[in-house]
């Protein structure tokens, strides 16, 4: 807009031509964005809006007839039922492991990343993109088959573990293969967003640091840490969010057995597997406002600006 | 740098690369193995056989596979074409033109991208039976939008910001014609940024499970990861491990072609997307 910048100073009378012009920036704007958004809403905003419907019925689709509103019952109903709260549990523990694992893993593999050299780099960025594309239920089958009783070669690698230890049939094996493998898939993403956080550190501060004699240490907790924090919390904020939803890693590895069923599994179950609608919507109704809570813990609590980030980009 | 420090970064290095390779490497070599071999307890096999690969691609397994592979790669490519155009649109309006409500079409693509997936299949499970759209194309492709479409938006805004579109005036001012400096000039610039967003619009689409699971019944839309769910072994008592891990190396290999000839763009896309914004 360097038309407006070169002509007259502004509270000028030209002023209500330019605002014309800006009406049908806007307007234009308007209508290129318009499709996007209506396809958005009309793909999630018009289900979800069914789902809360749906919640407030007893609704089975193997006995349809019978649907009657039921109010908040379906609510009092799951969340008064121990499956409920020990799928939440399940969730939560998986969720704080594997992204405090991951954040400290893929703070590693940022460094290393960092300061790898020469031909090492580009080969690095391939290797670490493998994991974040390969399909989950790719890599769920594969952590599965490899502490498998008949495949597998864990037991036999592992010299503390009896050859017949059945990894999926209690609850602390069973989640530490699904937690190993939601860490080995997602890692890659937080190091490369960490990766890229590492690169805004200015090196003049780095540099300053290391003349006044600070420790690698020192450096790593008063200048590189502070100057990414940004990137931290943005790939924590997504890396949380997306490990509360986890359902594939569960359905391929223990289809729920041993107590290892999390939030979003109960919802299939209940809508999909067992066809009561009515409580199975209940239930994404409140993992939705579970996300939605923990979203706003982040950007309230912990001062997440992601409409800042955006603008730092320009 | 000493030396010493060289080369811990170096075994470092080494290390990241065989903690990403590791599970890839062990799911092809079961795909290697025989069915009398899968109990070796052993990384790998004690012979090689493509066996696993004659029964997904001809023997029995085929039925329910080729037609997943099919599905999939279908039912992806149009939710992916269709995010990348529409997002496209929106995505020149955000970077480029001034109009109120900015703020509010990234933060819906933001929020709509974390949404839970699940919350979406409840009703839209009821829904599809009740309009005819259960275990269709269509049927998959409307929910993918949902995955794509926001990653789409916010990815390209960042990539469209990055262009210096000053060079489609001065084109124009050469004497270039609208059509010509659109072709010449803001095709180029524009190319890599859309390609890589379609890419990694792809892998999520390609990635999803919860949707094909949930929406699907038959080999008429069910894509290659629900497929492999339902794959079973040559008799009740065997389990398909190896037809499993061949189909998983099949569906891995476009992936993993992807990355290695965009790997410098796809990075700058997943940081620009979601650090920058």
């Amino acid at each position: 807009m360097t038309a407006t910048t070169s002509t007259a100073p502004p509270r000028t009378p030209r002023r209500p031509h330019r605002s014309d012009r800006a009406r049908q920036e806007a307007r234009l704007g308007l209508w290129l964005c318009a499709p996007a958004i209506l396809v958005l809403v009309a793909v999630v905003g018009y289900p979800i809006l069914q789902a809360v419907w749906d919640s407030l019925f007893s609704y089975k689709l193997t006995n349809p007839d019978a649907r009657h509103f039921v109010g908040l019952g379906n609510f009092l109903l799951v969340l008064s039922d121990p499956i409920w709260w020990q799928a939440l549990g399940v969730t939560v523990l998986i969720t704080v492991v594997t992204v405090a694992v991951e954040l400290v893993l893929g703070f590693a593999l940022a460094l290393v990343m960092n300061n790898a050299l020469g031909t090492l780099r580009p080969a690095l960025r391939t290797a670490i993109l493998i994991p974040y594309a390969i399909i989950t239920v790719v890599s769920a089958f594969a952590f599965r088959f490899m502490f498998d009783l008949t495949s597998g070669f864990i037991n036999v690698w592992l010299p503390f573990v009896p050859d017949d230890v059945d990894w999926f049939a209690s609850f602390g094996t069973a989640m530490t293969v699904v937690a190993l493998s939601e860490i080995w898939k997602t890692t890659p993403f937080i190091s490369l967003l960490l990766l890229s956080g590492l690169a805004q550190v200015p090196g003049e501060l780095q540099e300053a640091a290391k003349v006044d004699g600070a420790t690698w240490w020192q450096r790593m907790r008063r200048v590189t840490i502070p100057n990414m924090k940004a990137a931290i919390m943005v790939a924590l904020l997504f890396r949380t969010l997306d490990a509360f939803r986890i359902f594939d890693n569960i359905f391929i590895m223990t289809n729920g057995a041993a107590g290892t069923e999390s939030v979003a599994f109960l919802a299939y179950r209940q809508t999909i597997q067992r066809l009561e609608i009515g409580i199975g919507s209940a239930v994404s109704v409140l993992l939705t406002i579970a996300v939605a809570l923990i979203a706003l813990m982040f950007v309230k609590g912990f001062k997440v600006n992601l409409a800042a980030s955006t603008r730092a980009g320009r | 740098m000493n030396a010493r420090t060289k080369v811990g970064w170096w075994v470092g290095g080494l290390l990241v690369v065989v903690y990403c390779m590791f599970p890839v490497a062990w799911i092809l070599s079961l795909s290697l193995k025989a069915p009398s071999d899968l109990d070796n307890g052993s990384f790998l096999p004690s012979a090689v056989t493509w066996q696993n690969y004659e029964l997904i691609l001809t023997g029995s397994a085929s039925e329910l596979f080729l037609p997943a592979l099919r599905n999939s790669v279908g039912i992806c490519l149009i939710a992916t074409a269709v995010a990348v155009v529409l997002a496209a649109l929106c995505a020149y309006a955000v970077a480029r033109l001034d109009f109120p409500g900015k703020a509010f079409v990234l933060g819906l693509s933001l929020a709509v991208s974390m949404f839970p997936v699940i919350s979406i299949v409840t009703p839209l499970f009821n829904i599809w039976r009740a309009i005819g759209l259960f275990d269709t194309w269509a049927g998959l492709v409307i929910p993918y939008l949902s995955i794509t479409l926001p990653l789409s938006i916010w990815t390209l805004t960042a990539f469209f910001r990055e262009i210096p579109w000053e060079m489609e005036q001065a084109a124009q001012v050469d004497g270039a014609t609208t059509a010509q400096a659109f072709r010449k000039v803001i095709v180029p610039l524009a190319g890599p940024g859309v390609a890589t967003t379609a890419i990694i619009a792809f892998f999520l689409a390609w990635n999803d499970f919860v949707y094909g699971i949930s929406l699907t019944s038959t080999e008429a839309a069910r894509p290659v990861p629900a497929a492999l769910a339902f794959f079973t072994g040559a008799s009740q008592f065997e389990e398909p491990t190896g037809a499993i891990s061949a189909a998983a190396v099949i569906v891995t290999i476009p992936v993993v072609v992807l990355v290695l000839l965009f790997q410098r763009q796809i990075v700058a896309g997943l940081t620009q997307g979601a650090v920058k914004g």
